[in-house]
Parts: C-alpha cells; structure tokens; sequence
C-alpha cells in the first residue's frame, strides 16, 4: 500500500464504518461487527505507515486547496504517528468493551451513539496526520462537535448542562483564541506548515510571540490547563466508553498533541525558550498539576476523580513542552502513550463496576475485590502506571520529563513532579485499598461476579499493555526522536 | 439575443409579472409559470457573470438612447455577483414555494402572490443591473411595494402590522434617496453612474453634494437595516409567510449594501467618502454596535424565526464592517458574505419554513423534541446554524476568515478579538435551538408531526450542502468577491 493510500484510507475507513453502522442500526450485532471491524481495519491501516516514519520519512497527502495558500493537507511525523496508533489501537479495545458496556447498561440510541463516535476518531485521525494548523483546527473543531452528541447522550437535564459547559468552553476557547492565534500566525509569518525548528523566528516579534503563545495554550481547550478546565469533568456524564476513549485518550490528547505540536513546530523550542509567557505558561501548567490533584483526592465519585487526575496528567505534557528542552518534548510524547493505557483501563474499570454494580462512588466500594477480582487487578495496574511506579510504561515518560527539567534547569518542576506523583499516590490507592482490604460494607458473600466478559477482557488487556510498555519504551522513544532531526 | 441579457434579467419576471394574473384560477399553473421564470433569470445571470468574468463591462443602452441621455444598464464583476445571488436565491426558493405558499396563502391569492414575488424580483434585479441613479430609485419603489404586499400575505394579522411599518420605513429611506438623487442632479445635471462619478469631483466641495452624500447614506442604511435603523426587519421578517422570508432575507437587504457600495465607492469614490468624509469611522461603531446588540437580542427571541431575524440584522453589522475598513480585504469579506450569509440564511429560513409547514409555527417551546420526527429538516437547520457560527468547512468560516484577516491588515486587533467573542453569541442562539430540539422530550399532548415533504427538504438541503461546498471549495466566491472588490476601489 502507498503512504498516500494509507493515509486516505486511514481517514476514509471511520467514515465508511460509520455509514455502514447507520444503514445496519436495525440488525445491532451486525452493526457492531462492522464497528469492531472498521477499528481494526483503521488501526491495521495506520501500521502500514510505522516502517516509514520509523525510517524517517515523512509520508504526505495534499487533498485540496481551500483558500489561496491554505491547504487540507496530511503529513505523518513520529509525534503524529504515535497519537494515531494510540487512537487507533484504542479504539479497537473500545468498541468490543461499548458493545458490553452499552448493552449491559441497557443504553438507548445505540446506533447514533457509535456512528458519532466513529467520527471522533475520524477526526482525531486527522488531528494526528495533519500537515499544517489550519487542517489540524479544521479537524480540531469537527472533533468537538462530533462528541457533543456523545456526551449529551443520556439526554436528561444533567447531561444538558454537563454537554452544554462542554461544547462551550471548547468551541469558546478554540474559536474565542486559537482561531485568532492561528490567523495572527498566518498574518505575521504566510504561513501555517508544521516545520522543523518552527516557523516563528525571524518573523515574528518576542512581544507578538508571547501573546501568541499565551492565545495557543489557552485556545487549546481540550489540554485543559486551568482555569479552562471545567469541561472535562462535565463530560463525565457521558457512557463510560465515551470517557474512556475520548477523554482519556482521542479528545484530551488532541489537545496536548497539539500543544506538543504547536511548541516545536511552529514556534520551534530554540524561538520559544526566549519567550517571556513560556515561563508563565510553565507555572500555569505547574498550578493545575497540583490543584487538579488536590480537587482529585476530595473526589468521592470515581469518574470524577479519575477526570481531574486527567486534567492533572495532561498538564504535563504541557509542562514538558513549556520545559523547552528535546528530552521533555519527547517524554511529553510519551506520556500521551503511558497515560493512555493507564488511563483508559481505570476507566474501563469504572464502567465495569457500574455495569456490575450500578456502583459509582468510592466510598461504596468496600471488598469489591472480593466480587470483581480481575476488574480491581486491572484497577491496580493501571493506577500504578498513571503514578508513573515500576514496572509500568508510566515511569519512563515521567522519567524523561524530570530529565527535560534537569536539563532545562528549572528545579522547582523537578519538585513538583514529585510532590503530583506523590498526590497520585494518594488518590488512586486508596479505591484499591478499600477493594481488596477491607470487608464489603453490604455484607456481600457471594464469590466472584464480574462485569460481562466484553467488558473484563478489554481492560485486562489494556492493564497488560500498560505493563508491556515499561519493556517497550525504548522503541517508542527512538521513534518520537524523529521529531529532532539533526 | 446575447447582446440583450442585460434587458432580459429585468424585463424577463417584470413581464412575466402581469401575465401570471391570467392564471388566477389555477395557482399551480401560476407557480409553474413562475418557477419557469425565475430560472431563465438565474440562466441570464449566470450568463452575464460568466461574460464579464475576465474583467469585462458590458454597458446595455435601452431603447438604442446612449448613455449618459439613456437609461443604462451596466453589468460588471460587482452587480453580476449580486445579480446571481439574487437570481439563484429565487430559483431555489421557487420549488421550496408551492407546498410552502398553498399552505400560508388564500387559494385566490396565490397567483397574485407570485405576481408580487416576481414583481419584487424584476425589482431588485433592476436595482443591481442599473447603471442610473433615478432608475435605482424606481426599481427601490417598484421592489418595495411588491414586498409590502408578500408581507402583508402573511397569515399572522400581525403581518399587517409590520409591512405598514416597513411601508413607513422603506418610504423615508426611498425618498432620502430620491432627495439625494434630485441634489446630485441639481448640481451635475446627469442621473447616470458612471457620469456622475466623472462630474461629482468638480462640486464635491459644495454643501449640496455633502447633503446629497447624506441623505443617500441614511436612505440606503435604512432599506439594509443597518443598526439603529433596522427597527422595520425583525417584524417583517417573522410575520411574512416563510418564502418570503427567505427571499427577502437572502436578497433585499444584500441589494441595498450594493447601492451603498456603488455610491460610495464608484460614484463618490473611496477618497472622497472615506477620505473627506469620515465614513469609516461613522460605519464602523454602527457595525460594531449592530453586531453587538442584535446578536444579544436574538439569544432571548421565543420565536426562532425572529431569533433569525435579529441574526440577519447582526450579519449585516459583519457586512458593513468589512466596508468600514475601506480595504480591498475588508471589500473582498464583505462581498463574500453577500454570498455565504444569503446562501446560509436562505438556508436556515427554509428548514423553518418546513417546521411552519408541519406545526403551524416557529415558538422555541413548540419545537421541542421536533428533531426526532423532522430529522432531516432539522439536520439542516443544524448545518445551516454551524455556517451562521462560523464554524470550519462552512461556507460562514471562510467569511470569517477574510474578515479577520481584514481587521489585522488595517491593524484592528481588538475588532478581531470582538468578531471571535461575538460568534460565540451566535454559538448561544443556535444551540438553545439545537438542545431543545434534540434534547427535550415531546410535550406528551402535542400532535404526532412527520417530516416535512420532499418539495420543501430538497431546495432546504441544496443550500444547506451548498454553504458546506462553499466552505470546502471556496475557488468561486473567493474570486469573484474579490475581483468585485478591487473593480469596486478602482472607481467607475
């Protein structure tokens, strides 16, 4: 297969399942065998480009000309690369646990629901392999429609007001900012290409360039650096899947990818270490670290928790890039990966002991080791990892983000990475504790009774996968250095 | 036959106009007749943009009388642009109209109403294509009455109401012009265009001329509802039955923002208007203020079709704007949104128009849950709204792109930062739509609804996918918006 063909096909795929699944709405286990298929298809397709970009090429697509000058183009750079095979691979874990998920839950509007989400990681995709930041805001946006429906599914007053905050800080935040950087961009520099080294310097003032920087981190919603949040934990309303793969993995990390994007190659790190606001942005991302924590620990509903724990770990991805160093550019990269699987097994994990359940707070969730012993394993495993703790994949992108700050000099980051992690510690334990340590408070004795198998399979596998990435990060970091070619 | 367009675009529905009274007792065959009619004038139009596409000027002499003593029409970039929006509006709205109008119309009105519509059509057309101030103020009057009369068609008494208003309203704005006109001739003795521009530099130190320049200016802003003198749209637009809504929203008030152009720029000249007299900076805090203050409004309308109204009034704001900078980009935006906001709003208005045809009405509380029996109409209103947004992949983004774009070339950067927070008031008003009419539940005594017929979702649908393909293939607009533009700052 041609690069070029990969790359439509990867974009064409999604939107072909998602017709598929419209026309089959009335035959539900066909419907989701096309869904699981068109994952499949899409991830399978995505592989075919690795050996390339592995190799350091750079795999490009040019659709169309939309305005003179600018351009719905494709073209896949390792950070790219690694966020499309997360996506990707993720989806196909996803859509076999939403099958168990949606229909243990007893769900309705199945049929609008996948179809919405296929168009999610249509646009995730695009985000990925876009070529320049008009194509990537176009897909940006398309993104945050297309999970609007998703995250008002249940349709009730809550979910109103939980999709309502949602849909308006993103579309408030990337058209109120980043629209406006982008076209400051175009207008400063004639041009929006992702390049090598950044396309800033030597056009654009250090006054103008602050602003800008300041108008991307803050435009970028969906890396939700305080005090732009709020709509994260207001889309916990959602399916639990929705959570699960949107915003743990697709939505959230198209915004930090995005940041990672924008810092090197558009404002290119050497252009950006002389920006008075990177410093700023720095502590800003510092802040929400720990606050988010703090917000995380007094969490009594899980899903909760587990979304301000979001809010935190993808502020370090952005403190990686506001680091301004190579080594915390890629250890950001790879903490899209590590937080990833971390992430998306609690909250496979959280969805299951709903399912199960129909539990959702903490403190109810006394000796549930006892009833779902491998859902709780899979809880361990994953925490461990978002704590960034050995012998998960999350030590070594934490690893390299404290290296990026050594390196850039900035002690006091080195410090707070520690005390977060420390604070990670404190509010992903403790729901395992209570799971395995403590006796059940409804006085339970039946044996093990888990979740449906499409939901326990998933997030085992994910568990294991987060555990399979402390053996292979080298790889994964030799191919984001890609992103520094010398 | 060729070397005639130009007569034709007029004289086609204005002929035709009369004739449909002879079909007074079959309304169908009198929307026939118009249909045929109003897409031979789309034919003509297109014609005519495509013959003056490289650059050309094609000047028509009526009767064989030479201008500057005959009445001439003049057709370049500019006026063919207008001239194909206002064509093309009406041949979409003609297929949407038959089920549309029998519903909202008496039987025994309906070939008047056509009359009328045709009447208002051969109206503006006339406006756009006329290369002589006096003929623009009868072509003014001859549209205008025929609105008052669509208007008043409405099935609302209160249509009455409001196209008396508008009757008042578009009176004073006619007569300031015709004031304005009567000046100008005073002082130059010629009614034609292209003379007046060669003979105005002579006198325009004079006092008459200012007030000529005055009085146009207010006449034009009235009949284009520039804030504060919009007071007449919002009332007309929401009483009239939905055809005429659409018509009108996409056509009337875009034909005014061509007369103010031509004045302003071709006849006046750019250095005078903006340069001697500080149009820029009377333009621009109405603009902003009509961007402003209607989008508020439109948030707290329960009637989506007013809510739409105010809309209008705030996307003229956007038009004015552009010409407020006195750029080529600013122009280039400007003319583009002639275009986009016609084909979007037309768009928005006919999924209304299908709503008024299944539940007798647009109050926000009626259309609760409508999205589950009307998904199609309702898809289309959702598409037409993200245009109205401003969002990517709409032809509304690719506008607010130039204006952006227009607002930092003149170094406004705060207008850039107002233009992005107020297309997040458009983001309010068009979501409240949205969630109540996906998200609410159906009142449970509320009739059982189907989706709207066939007739009125295809003509709804070509201009929803239309303002999608204009946000994706922007080649056509692009380049004749901004051929229209540099025409327009090159003078006459």
């Amino acid at each position: 297969m041609s690069a070029e063909m990969a790359i439509a096909l990867g974009l064409a795929i999604p939107l072909f399942g998602m017709a598929l699944m419209l026309l089959f709405g009335r035959w539900p286990n066909l419907r989701d065998t096309v869904m699981v298929l068109t994952a499949a298809g899409m991830f399978t397709t995505v592989l075919q480009l690795l050996p390339r970009v592995a190799a350091g090429e750079r795999p490009s697509l040019h659709l169309f000309e939309m305005m003179p000058g600018l351009s719905i183009a494709f073209e896949v750079e390792p950070l790219g690369m690694v966020f499309a095979m997360v996506a990707s691979g993720l989806w196909i874990v996803t859509s076999l646990y939403a099958i168990g998920y949606m229909r243990g839950a007893k769900e309705k509007n199945q049929t609008r629901f996948y179809a919405f989400f296929a168009i999610a990681l249509f646009s995730a995709l695009g985000i990925a392999f876009a070529q320049n930041m008009f194509t990537l805001f176009v897909f940006y946006e398309i993104l945050s429609l297309s999970t609007y429906p998703l995250v008002a599914h249940k349709g009730n007053e809550e979910a109103k007001r939980g999709a309502r905050v949602y849909i308006g800080l993103l579309l408030g935040t990337s058209i109120g900012f980043m629209l406006l950087a982008i076209i400051g961009t175009w207008w400063l520099t004639g041009t929006l290409d992702f390049t090598d080294g950044g396309i800033m310097a030597g056009h654009v003032g250090h006054g103008m360039g602050a602003v800008l920087l300041v108008l991307y981190m803050f435009g970028i919603g969906k890396a939700a650096l305080m005090p732009f949040h709020r709509w994260l934990p207001s889309a916990m309303v959602a399916p639990t899947p929705v959570s699960a793969l949107l915003h743990a993995v697709a939505v959230v990390k198209a915004g930090v990818f995005t940041v990672l994007k924008v810092s090197v190659y558009l404002f290119g790190l050497d252009y950006m270490k002389e920006l008075v606001t990177t410093d700023w942005i720095m502590y800003v991302a510092a802040f929400t670290m720990i606050a988010a924590s703090l917000v995380a620990i007094q969490q009594d509903n899980l899903k909760a928790r587990l979304a301000y724990s979001t809010v935190s770990q993808l502020s370090y991805i952005v403190l990686g890039a506001m680091l301004v160093s190579q080594i915390s550019a890629i250890g950001g990269g790879m903490h899209i990966v590590m937080h990833a699987f971390g992430k998306i097994t609690l909250f496979f994990c959280a969805g299951a002991i709903y399912v199960a359940t129909k539990k959702t707070e903490i403190s109810q969730m006394d000796g549930l080791g006892r009833r779902m012993p491998f859902t709780m394993g899979a809880f361990l495993l994953g925490a461990l990892c978002v704590i960034g703790a050995p012998p998960m994949g999350g030590l070594w992108s934490k690893w390299h983000l404290i290296l990026g700050a050594l390196d850039s000099g900035q002690q006091l980051m080195i410090a707070v990475f520690l005390i977060s992690t420390l604070l990670n510690v404190a509010y992903l334990i403790p729901p395992v504790i209570r799971a395995f340590l403590r006796p059940p408070k409804d006085g339970y004795k039946g044996g093990i009774k888990e979740a449906p198998l499409l939901c326990v399979v998933p997030l085992s596998f994910t568990a294991l996968a987060a555990f399979a990435m402390f053996f292979l990060a080298g790889p994964l970091r030799g191919l984001l250095g890609g992103m520094f070619p010398t | 036959m060729i070397e005639h367009l130009p007569a034709l675009q007029v004289v086609l529905p204005l002929l035709a106009a009369p004739l449909i009274l002879f079909l007074v007792r079959w309304p169908t065959l009198a929307w026939a007749f118009t249909t045929a009619v109003a897409w031979a004038t789309f034919l003509v139009a297109a014609l005519l943009l495509e013959q003056v596409w490289g650059g050309a000027v094609i000047s028509y002499a009526h009767g064989g009388w030479e201008p500057p003593w005959g009445i001439e029409y003049r057709v370049d970039t500019v006026n063919a642009f207008v001239l194909l929006i206002i064509a093309g509006i009406s041949a979409i709205v003609m297929p949407f109209a038959r089920d549309s109008v029998e519903q909202e119309v008496a039987p025994d009105r309906i070939a008047w109403f056509y009359s009328a519509f045709l009447l208002a059509n051969a109206g503006l057309l006339g406006i756009a294509i006329t290369g002589d101030a006096f003929n623009i103020f009868v072509f003014f009057e001859i549209s205008a009455i025929a609105s008052y009369a669509l208007i008043a068609m409405g099935r609302d008494r209160r249509a009455l109401l409001s196209s008396f208003n508008y009757l008042i309203m578009g009176t004073i704005g006619t007569t300031f012009l015709l004031i304005g006109i009567g000046f100008m001739y005073m002082m130059t003795g010629t009614l034609n265009l292209a003379d007046l521009a060669e003979r105005l530099p002579e006198v325009r130190d004079t006092t008459t001329i200012r007030a000529a320049f005055a009085f146009i200016a207010v006449g034009v802003s009235l009949k284009l509802a520039l804030f504060p003198l919009h007071l007449w749209l919002p009332n007309a637009y929401t009483y009239a039955p939905s055809m005429v809504t659409v018509f009108l929203s996409a056509t009337a008030t875009k034909v005014a923002i061509y007369v103010l152009l031509r004045f302003f720029y071709s006849v006046f000249g750019a250095e005078f208007s903006f340069g001697e007299l500080p149009m820029d900076h009377v333009l621009m805090p109405l603009a902003l203020l009509g961007i402003l203050l209607p989008s508020i409004v439109a948030i707290f309308q329960d009637d989506v079709k007013r809510m739409l109204a105010y809309s209008s009034v705030a996307q003229v704001g956007y038009i004015i704007l552009g010409i407020s900078f006195a750029t080529t980009l600013g122009l280039t935006a400007s003319m583009l949104h002639l275009f986009n906001h016609a084909i979007t709003k037309a768009a928005l208005f006919m999924a209304l128009g299908a709503i008024v045809y299944q539940i007798g009405g647009t109050q926000l509380n009626r259309m609760a849950g409508i999205a589950r029996d009307m998904p199609w109409t309702m898809a289309a209103f959702v598409i037409g709204g993200l245009s109205l947004i401003g969002v990517p992949l709409t032809a509304g983004f690719i506008t607010k792109w130039y204006l952006l774009l227009a607002a930092l070339d003149s170094g406004y950067w705060p207008i850039a930062v107002f233009l992005l927070a107020t297309s997040l008031l458009a983001v309010i008003y068009i979501w409240r739509v949205v969630e109540v009419a996906y998200f609410r539940e159906r009142p449970a005594d509320a009739p059982v609804v189907r989706e709207a017929p066939l007739a009125l979702l295809l003509p709804t649908w070509t201009l929803a996918l239309a303002s999608i393909l204009f946000g994706i293939y922007t080649a056509l607009p692009v380049a004749a918006a901004s051929r229209a533009a540099a025409i327009l700052m090159g003078g006459y």
